[in-house]
């Protein structure tokens, strides 16, 4: 059963220049699928279409079986530059897409103070934005997107501004978070490691013309906690195995 | 927990421990030695001088007190507060107003933006003197002086607000479906009240800039009366006192204009 479905999706910006070349991909429900590829392979471009920020030139995105044309309920957006509001605290910018859609003020900021927990800020629901690390800065816009209760999670490079260490322990965090709210998940990055540790399915992307190259599914055993996973040979087989792909293409 | 959030915001905030603390937890003190600073280099200036319309900084600072004692600042400034508050109130709205639909809309962008950067780039003073051919010598023509110097700068610097609305949050409203109403009031002015609110303090000064020109140029009332006046019996103290006052009153307003703005948009740049 697929949450996403998207179809020869082709997208051109003005000029004549070709984000998407016909890119075609599923994804399925309840599951983490990750997009990954080199720069400039449009999977930012190809998230956002599916978020309904950006129309595509032609081809067609599905969610649950209806087409998509602008964003909506049933999708909630983590963004790479945090997209936090500076004037506001961290306790009004996690309820900011409740505060939208006009739940009452005691209501959404319950919601709200319940995902700044369990994203690991409680004690900084009235710091603002620039008192926050940048790591700190993406939880609050995680909290913001999981408070919405939308069913598809759309995560755009959310680690890209996050130094090394802080990144591992959010993927852990991310994973716990997810395996209790049993969202669908669409995760672009451009670290193979990233992909392989997170992922149920990785979409792998090609660069001119940018279209999908290969889908796989890891499926890395998660049982053994994250040290022994990052020493199985099954996830260092895979983290190889989409180097060796994406190779091809970088030579090129 | 509570205390590692604690110094966490003290770190962010840039508290630091020691010397550099003790100085910084007193700003004041650095600003009065400023001030002191510069007016014991006006009292050397005047003393060093042979110029008998330079006067020093204790003569005009007597004078000051003398002018604000006996009253003669107050009834001035009730006279100039008039067309002044009237001018400043309509830029305030008006220009904001202006500025805001601008930045919203391109085709009031194209309209407007060419009509305020030529206002901005033109020599103001030297149109004030034409104003009594259009309006007179009364008050409708001071507060058109006041409009035509604030206007611009205020208009421009809300327009420019509006327009630099960071890209990411304006998708981000879109992806948290924002209405229209809730992008510009939620968003898309709040991100912009920093240069709006830079455009009114420049703009207030420029007001204040426009009211005393008028009321050197077109007839003199007020405070533009009382330096034309103390110029002309060679009362150097009492006008230098008087141009003190005006520099004075400026800055208190724009002071209180930035506590506003802090108060109403800028809560995390507040003091704790």
């Amino acid at each position: 059963m697929s949450a996403v479905q998207v179809q020869q999706l082709v997208k051109e910006f003005d000029g004549g220049i070709r984000a998407l070349d016909g890119v075609t991909f599923d994804v399925p429900k309840g599951e983490l699928t990750s997009i990954i590829g080199p720069s400039g392979c449009g999977k930012t471009t190809t998230l956002k279409v599916v978020a309904g920020l950006v129309e595509a030139t032609s081809g067609t995105v599905e969610v649950n079986g209806a087409p998509v044309t602008a964003p909506g309920p049933d999708r909630a957006f983590v963004f790479q530059d945090f997209a936090l509001m500076p004037w506001a605290t961290v306790l009004r910018n996690a309820a900011f897409g409740l505060e939208l859609r006009g739940v009452p003020r005691r209501e959404r900021e319950d919601a709200a103070r319940e995902y700044v927990e369990k994203v690991g800020l409680s004690g900084f629901e009235d710091a603002y934005p620039h008192q926050l690390s940048g790591g700190m800065r993406q939880r609050v816009g995680l909290a913001r997107a999981l408070a919405v209760d939308a069913e598809i999670l759309l995560m755009d490079e959310p680690f890209a501004s996050v130094d090394e260490q802080i990144r591992r322990q959010f993927q852990e965090d991310l994973l716990r978070l997810l395996s209790d709210e049993r969202k669908t998940v669409i995760f672009v990055t451009h670290s193979i490691e990233e992909a392989v540790y997170v992922s149920d399915q990785i979409v792998i992307l090609t660069r001119g013309p940018s279209r999908v190259s290969n889908v796989v599914r890891p499926g890395v055993d998660r049982s053994g906690g994250s040290d022994s996973i990052r020493r199985s040979q099954a996830y260092l087989d895979w983290v190889e195995q989409i180097w060796h792909d994406l190779q091809g293409y970088l030579e090129r | 927990m509570a205390t590692s959030v604690e110094s966490h915001l003290a770190v962010a905030r840039g508290d630091r421990p020691g010397r550099v603390a003790a100085w910084a937890g007193r700003p004041w003190l650095l600003r009065s030695a400023s001030i002191l600073v510069v007016l014991g280099l006006w009292q050397w200036g005047a003393w060093a001088s042979v110029n008998p319309a330079f006067p020093s900084c204790t003569a005009t600072l007597a004078a000051f007190w003398e002018l604000l004692v006996d009253g003669t600042f107050a009834g001035a400034y009730a006279e100039t507060a008039g067309p002044l508050i009237v001018g400043l109130l309509l830029t305030a709205i008006g220009g904001v107003l202006a500025g805001l639909v601008m930045g919203l809309s391109a085709r009031a962008e194209w309209l407007g933006l060419p009509l305020f950067i030529v206002l901005q780039a033109s020599p103001s003073a030297a149109i004030v003197p034409l104003i009594t051919f259009v309006y007179g010598i009364g008050f409708t023509a001071k507060v058109f002086a006041v409009v035509l110097l604030s206007a611009p700068v205020i208009v421009l610097n809300s327009y420019r607000g509006i327009a630099n609305t960071p890209r990411s949050l304006l998708e981000m409203s879109d992806a948290y479906l924002a209405s229209r109403r809730q992008r510009i009031w939620k968003v898309i002015i709040p991100a912009g009240s920093g240069l709006i609110f830079a455009g009114l303090r420049l703009g207030v000064a420029q007001g204040f800039t426009g009211a005393v020109l008028a009321e050197l140029i077109i007839t003199p009332t007020g405070v533009g009366d009382l330096i034309t006046y103390y110029r002309s019996v060679a009362d150097y103290p009492a006008m230098f006192a008087s141009i003190l006052s005006i520099i004075v009153v400026a800055s208190v307003t724009v002071t209180l204009l930035q506590r506003l703005e802090l108060r109403l948009f800028r809560p995390e740049l507040r003091p704790a």
